[in-house]
């Protein structure tokens, strides 16, 4: 795991894998969503916002959480699917407050509904938790200028943990990269701001890369 | 030589993957692992094993497979299981489930010394289910490997197969859909597709060329296939009138329904007939009864195509539509099961639910030449993502790290 704010401390490239697991829970209405949402695992209202970019599926690229897409797709409710995509999960402290979030967004919603919303019966929402498994890849930087080569061939698992996972470990809630150059005291803080740019949430794993890489290769002019 | 079936997949799915693998398999260097099943030939899941069992091995893990005996009874049986599970109401008859249980008790004598010992078991299907119960001395851990739906099977058969499933330390489905409730963790695994198979593999232009030449199919004009067995829930019926609608606007289409002979089940048989009725006196539309292992030419039928259909009433993964994709076409699905996952509206294909809405956007595709090819593109990047078997070998690594590690959302190694 990166140390954070030790002066150039090497930055260890690390990788990981998620294991997905059902938890058994499932949800055909809305009423049904908002009870299991209230009850499941911490990790599956985290796997529904952030490890679908981690598993097989095409990124949906109207909606970025798992519970906007079903509200779209499966109830046919274009309003509160709206709501629902519109939650950042960068923006809460922890898993708890986002669960709030989704809690009151959907009692909002049923206020304001006559009826409930019903999927299909082969629509129905899966709850879905995670196991990560986080090993390393043998590979170590020390200077920054080293991201312009190495950061093009890191895996999806790599960007997740070192982008993503990161914002849930790190002091301040920062993805690894920001993390590390703020060791180098203030001499990195024009790609420190580019960086804390990057939305990860609109983004799947490739394309983060490819911004990622973009934007090391812009800043160090390909001097690596 | 050492790592040259890896070094192939590096080839395709990038050296990075195969690095991950790489790095993923060193804690579980030094353990014994099993993989049972009930053929060696046939089937998606040998053909599934004959990839996987090697690359593990490649990877440095000591892994074998093993393969139960049984006689026509026990067959029948678990046909049996395996269409009770995916839905239809059967009963069994007791002498058969004896059958089942007979044939289970004597693998166990033949392999329960080489289970027992195993750090790892997987045990896939129903076939050798109870093999658990009939290895008191194990030691490692079991997982249940299901490759089929089993959302709605028949009570019944679920009670009594359920049985044997509860003592294992895990099961694993495809998808969340298809999982019933046990009282273990209930990993998920993507079913994937092989891109060295020969139903995979790239192909020359002019094998393709001779391939169409073969079934009379014109190259210089548009083509629609299905790939799929004459079965109602495929709707083959629905997808000619998809192409009859859609010839009205682009006459020059060409159809191809591609499957496997007909079998002896009667409601095959029947199908197909009506297939072959509402073909009749259409020269364009092909109906093509190709053997079990015509791969490559459905690998040539699928590159000669246009766009690939998969006009499914009800589904379970659909790997034909992950083929079609990783051929760079895009797919008009049936808006169920895993076609879901994989067909995403606009992006890598269409999903529909009707015979017209499949029309509507095959007449897009074929007048919007750019999008079409952009749709492919896609698509194929997507199974790259996702779907390859290097992501389902990645994800087996991974429960099995899981397993032997234990509880807890994170496990940090060095």
């Amino acid at each position: 795991m990166v140390k954070t704010n030790k002066i150039h401390n090497p930055f260890e490239i690390r990788d990981c894998a998620l294991a997905a697991i059902a938890t058994g829970q499932k949800a055909q209405n809305l009423r049904e969503l908002l009870q299991s949402i209230r009850s499941v695992v911490p990790g599956s209202i985290v796997y529904h916002f952030w490890a679908g970019k981690l598993r097989p599926r095409f990124d949906d690229p109207e909606f970025n959480n798992d519970f906007a897409a079903w509200a779209r797709h499966a109830l046919h409710d274009k309003l509160l699917a709206e709501r629902l995509g519109m939650i950042d999960p960068t923006m809460f402290e922890g898993v708890e407050p986002l669960r709030q979030e989704l809690i009151d967004i959907i009692e909002e919603r049923l206020d304001e509904t006559e009826r409930i919303p019903w999927s299909d019966p082969d629509q129905q929402f899966h709850f879905i938790t995670s196991q990560i498994v986080v090993f390393g890849s043998q590979r170590v930087i020390r200077e920054p200028r080293e991201l312009v080569t190495v950061v093009p061939s890191m895996t999806s698992g790599s960007i997740f943990y070192h982008f993503i996972d990161a914002r849930r470990r790190t002091f301040g809630h920062m993805d690894d990269f920001r993390a590390w150059l703020y060791g180098f005291n203030d001499r990195y803080h024009d790609l420190i701001d580019l960086l804390a740019a990057v939305d990860p949430f609109f983004s799947s794993l490739p394309e983060l890369r490819r911004q990622l890489s973009a934007l090391f290769e812009e800043y160090f002019g390909g001097n690596a | 030589m050492m790592n040259e079936m890896l070094d192939q997949y590096a080839s395709i799915a990038g050296e990075h993957v195969v690095d991950q693998l790489r790095q993923l398999v060193k804690p579980l260097k030094g353990i014994r692992v099993v993989h049972v099943n009930s053929t060696r030939k046939g089937g998606g899941v040998a053909e599934i094993l004959h990839k996987l069992v090697p690359l593990k091995q490649e990877l440095g893990i000591d892994v074998s497979w093993e393969v139960i005996e049984g006689d026509s009874d026990f067959f029948s049986c678990t046909k049996s299981f395996h269409n009770a599970l995916q839905g239809n109401r059967i009963k069994i008859p007791s002498r058969l489930i004896d059958a089942y249980e007979r044939v289970n008790r004597r693998n166990a004598e033949r392999l329960g010394k080489v289970l027992e010992q195993a750090d790892i078991v997987f045990v896939h299907d129903p076939q050798p289910a109870p093999l658990l119960g009939l290895c008191p001395e194990r030691k490692g851990k079991w997982i249940w490997r299901c490759h089929i739906d089993v959302s709605r099977p028949d009570r019944a058969v679920w009670k009594y197969l359920r049985n044997h499933l509860t003592g294992y330390d895990a099961s694993v489905f495809s998808l969340a859909a298809f999982a019933q409730p046990l009282p273990h963790p209930e990993y998920l695994i993507a079913p994937s597709i092989d891109p060295l198979s020969e139903k995979n593999i790239d192909l020359e232009e002019s094998e393709i060329d001779a391939v169409a030449e073969q079934f009379g199919i014109d190259r210089g004009r548009p083509l629609m296939l299905q790939v799929s067995r004459f079965d109602s829930f495929k709707d083959p019926i629905g997808v000619i009138r998809t192409y009859q609608l859609t010839k009205t606007f682009v006459p020059t289409l060409q159809l191809v329904l591609a499957g496997g002979e007909a079998t002896d089940d009667p409601e095959s048989q029947k199908i197909l007939d009506e297939v072959r009725a509402s073909a009749e006196g259409d020269p364009d539309i092909h109906v093509l009864l190709l053997p079990a292992d015509a791969h490559r030419t459905i690998n040539a039928l699928q590159r000669a195509a246009d766009i690939v259909l998969q006009k499914s009433l009800r589904e379970g993964f659909g790997l034909t539509v992950t083929e079609g994709m990783w051929k760079g076409k895009p797919v008009i699905g049936g808006d169920t099961g895993g076609i879901r996952i994989q067909v995403v509206n606009h992006q890598t294909g269409f999903l529909v639910s009707t015979p017209e809405g499949a029309a509507l956007r095959a007449r897009y595709l074929l007048f919007h030449r750019d999008l079409l090819q952009e749709m492919g593109r896609k698509a194929k990047n997507s199974v790259l993502e996702n779907f390859l078997l290097t992501r389902h070998l990645r994800e087996y690594l991974t429960l099995m790290v899981s397993l032997l590690h234990g509880g807890g959302d994170r496990i940090e190694l060095e």
